[in-house]
């Protein structure tokens, strides 16, 4: 089976990783770091993705694309409340939003494509070998809807999504994997735009999730935004001057916001500068840790509802937990683990890079799957209730929050009506008794056949799957036929439109492939010099000395030229090793002939 | 719109021991997995929770035992592990997950295992009680009176602090007699997998067997109402 590799597509940054020989590890591209800002930019020379399209952010504001994350699944209505804060522009088209990049205008999943893309690219080049298949962890708390944008996105870039999995259970694995830990644990994951709490139960390999909770909306963004909010109002009472008419220096806030927060980790006090446009000249404020955290302690304090709750669900109490576990960047903050320390009484893990943990596990999970480690098995639950909507609009729930998946509910269906032909069906996910109050997955149409009201007996069965994601079948219970059904996603894209998208990326494609020309000939380039190389060590005395020498030449010539950024110049100095080394190559042949020869009896020759 | 149908029929006896397996055709002896073509085999659907997890009908239950064999399970039908396998196995991988993390969920919970018991042994649907236990009759009708004046009143003033402590009692009480129902529940537990081990086919036994059913039933549903009525209070006064 080909290489699974196990991808953390986060609000801020992604990461990809895989399994070597047991243990996970991240990728980083050259003299880069593993990190890639989950940030997409249009410039004159097309798309690009990660630390250089980050650069545009305040060079370009309006094209470059941040935290798309957060719009996975999502309606424009769902999120008008942080429109404003948002230089690009959103549309909605089917209950989809819709990014404006330059003429054209693309889904968050094929946004999120473009990054997977880059992650692939990455491990390609790492691996040397072509990857078509990945694990993706998403929040713990991501409904259906977002679940399904997600497995989209991997389609668009060309990945076979063989799993969805939870970022805090990801985080768990690879805990698991180092320490081998027994009981229960809690795992708190702050990322950039999301939060989520898992309580686990590990024994002999089992990884049972026994409850979990969040917030898709809450993350290290939101506490940037805070303390750019408190610059801006700065900004405007000493200078009367409002950049929100300005979104380079809007973006330009934002960042050195982050960057003051990060600081604030290690250090009591920091300053944040910043240029003011019109010649106003430069703006700086000292900030201290007391006034970060003061600003912040609100939204900490929101983490801390659901963590009681997924502990409440587990059915036990916060100091029945034996271990909690920190995972995602906004854990860094000392506020943080102050709260969730006082929460919980325990000194909370983070031994594991907490950006890098949930790539990590994904490749943990990425192994699982392809047979390589047995003794590891995660079960995972459902965040969220499923139900329909029964009379009144009140939801009438199937499947409960927290229940271990895969899990599935049969509902048995009839008529009202002497030859009613269809029952329409309103497919909820959330908490709330009013269908109006949940998320609204799906609606169908189940056909009936025309009989007397109450004979039609359908059977419609409800099943959520390993990644979280519902799929529904029905049968008529008096034919025995089932009957294939059309779900249509109330916020998501549909078949025909994911299609689509899979074939746009190709023309896309069309633009990378230089790019994609060149981690292609490094790649054989550098395959060609390790078997030239060995070639040599092995045969090298099998050759003349003269001969010797032209390779080596041949072999320092590839080396530089592969430093460059030429495809054609690495591929012509590729040419020119095999010419050179033909004679070698010749002479091993004969030499591996004779060596074979010798040990046998003649007999076995001519017999064979 | 809709509601459950149940399966009364008493076809378990016979249901693994005559099947074939679904990829050779061969006469299925194993339990979970062809004995020739080691393919795994679809849980069949009149096969109880009970003989899944291959626990005797029994209500008093090791729940040690019960997550032991889980996990074996788990790992045994897990689609994690049938990833690199047809699609046929894929999709009976799938199900039996999902119908063993079902079976475990009632099983685990003493409630549900009793309610489905009673539903295995007397093919009963949930009674679903609308007027108050006898015993409790008067307590509850006061009980709705004041919640029904406490939604009414100013939620500041003296008055609804006053039917405010008053409901924290009745809380309190109720919540007490659920403990009772189940402490009741228990010892019925205990007569039932008594008389089960007995294995007497006599006819006071067939009437002990109906007496613990309908105990059972009864205080099932009593203790339902009455959670109800306690989740109604517990959000009128949160």
């Amino acid at each position: 089976m080909s290489r699974i590799v196990g991808i953390d597509l986060g609000t801020t940054n992604s990461l990809v990783a895989y399994m070597d020989h047991g243990t996970p590890r991240v990728i980083a591209a050259r003299h880069e770091r593993a990190m890639v800002p989950s940030v997409v930019a249009l410039t004159d020379n097309g798309l690009i993705v990660g630390d250089p399209a980050k650069e545009h952010l305040t060079r370009n504001p309006e094209r470059t694309v941040y935290s798309v994350k957060r719009f996975m699944g999502k309606s424009l209505a769902d999120v008008q409340g942080e429109l404003a804060y948002f230089p690009y522009t959103l549309t909605e088209k089917g209950g989809v939003i819709r990014i404006q990049l330059g003429e054209k205008s693309y889904s968050p999943p094929q946004i999120s494509a473009m990054i997977l893309k880059e992650l692939k690219l990455r491990a390609e080049a790492f691996l040397g070998e072509s990857i078509t298949k990945a694990v993706i962890t998403v929040p713990a708390y991501f409904n259906d809807s977002q679940r399904q944008a997600t497995k989209d996105a991997g389609m668009i870039a060309g990945l076979e999504v063989l799993r969805i999995i939870n970022e805090p259970t990801a985080a768990s694995l690879a805990y698991g994997l180092q320490e081998k830990t027994q009981g229960t644990i809690a795992v708190y994951d702050l990322g950039g735009g999301t939060f989520d709490i898992s309580i686990l139960k590990l024994k002999n390999g089992i990884f049972e999730v026994l409850a979990t909770n969040g917030d898709t909306h809450l993350g290290g963004d939101d506490f940037d935004q805070l303390i750019a909010d408190l610059l801006l109002t700065e900004i405007r009472t000493q200078y009367g001057l409002d950049l929100s008419t300005y979104p380079e220096h809007m973006q330009a806030v934002r960042l050195e916001a982050e960057r003051a927060k990060i600081r604030l980790s290690d250090e009591l006090k920091t300053t944040a500068s910043l240029d003011l446009p019109d010649g106003k000249g430069r703006f700086t404020r000292e900030l201290t840790r007391d006034r970060l955290d003061g600003l912040c302690t609100a939204l900490v304090e929101r983490t801390l509802g659901p963590c009681r709750l997924a502990v409440k669900d587990s059915g036990l109490a916060p100091g029945d937990i034996d271990e909690v576990v920190l995972v995602g960047g906004s854990t860094r903050m000392p506020l943080v683990r102050q709260r969730v320390q006082a929460l919980f009484g325990k000194q909370p893990h983070c031994e594991l890079n907490p950006d890098e943990v949930v790539a990590l596990g994904a490749a943990v999970q990425a192994d699982i799957l392809s047979g390589g480690t047995t003794d590891m098995l995660l079960l995972d639950v459902t965040p969220l209730s499923l139900g329909i909507e029964t009379m009144g609009g009140v939801m009438s729930s199937l499947i409960r929050r927290n229940t271990t998946i895969p899990a599935s509910a049969k509902e048995m269906f009839t008529t009202y009506v002497d030859g009613q032909t269809g029952v329409d069906i309103h497919i909820l996910q959330g908490e709330r008794e009013l269908a109006k109050d949940n998320r609204s997955l799906a609606r169908f149409r189940l056909k009936v056949p025309p009989l007397p009201a109450g004979v039609p007996r359908i059977e419609v069965t409800f099943l959520i799957d390993a990644n979280g994601i519902l799929n529904v079948t029905a049968k008529d219970m008096r034919t025995g036929e089932t009957q294939s059904i059309e779900v249509k996603p109330s916020y998501g894209l549909s078949d025909q439109e994911v299609e689509r998208m899979i074939e746009d990326s190709f023309k896309f494609a069309a633009d990378d492939v230089s790019a994609r020309k060149l981690i292609e000939a490094r790649l054989d380039a550098g395959a060609l010099i390790a078997t030239t190389e060995k070639s040599l060590a092995d045969g090298g005395h099998l050759i003349a000395r003269g001969e010797v020498d032209v390779i080596r030449t041949a072999l320092s010539a590839l080396a530089t030229a592969k430093d460059g950024n030429d495809p054609r110049a690495i591929r012509a100095r590729m040419a020119d090793i095999e010419q050179a080394a033909k004679g070698l190559t010749v002479a091993m042949l004969d030499d591996s002939l004779k060596q074979g020869l010798q040990g046998k009896k003649v007999s076995d020759v001519t017999q064979s | 719109m809709s509601g459950h149908i149940h399966n009364t029929d008493d076809r378990r006896e016979l249901q693994m021991a005559r099947s074939m397996c679904w990829h050779c055709q061969s006469e299925m002896a194993g339990e979970y997995f062809c004995d020739r073509c080691v393919k795994v085999q679809p849980v069949s659907k009149d096969l109880d929770y009970f003989t899944c997890f291959g626990l005797p009908r029994r209500l008093a239950l090791d729940p040690q035992t019960l997550e032991t064999k889980f996990y074996e399970l788990s790992r045994a039908f897990h689609p994690d592990f049938y990833q690199n396998k047809s699609d046929a196995e894929q999709t009976i991988s799938l199900g039996n997950s999902a119908m063993l993390n079902t079976a475990y969920r009632t099983l685990r919970d003493p409630i549900q295992r009793a309610e489905y018991l009673l539903d295995l042994e007397a093919g009963s649907v949930k009674d679903i009680r609308t007027t108050p236990p006898a015993d409790l009759f008067e307590e509850i009708l006061e009980l709705q009176d004041t919640l029904d004046e406490f939604r009414a009143s100013d939620r500041a003033s003296e008055s609804a602090s006053t039917l405010r402590t008053k409901l924290h009692a009745d809380r309190a009480t109720l919540e007490q007699r659920q403990r009772d129902m189940e402490a009741q529940l228990l010892q019925l537990f205990s007569r039932w997998d008594a008389l089960q081990d007995r294995g007497e086919a006599t006819e006071q036994a067939r009437a002990e067997r109906g007496r613990i059913l309908k105990e059972m039933r009864d205080i099932l549903s009593n203790r339902t109402y009455v959670k109800n009525i306690v989740n109604d209070l517990v959000a009128t006064i949160a």
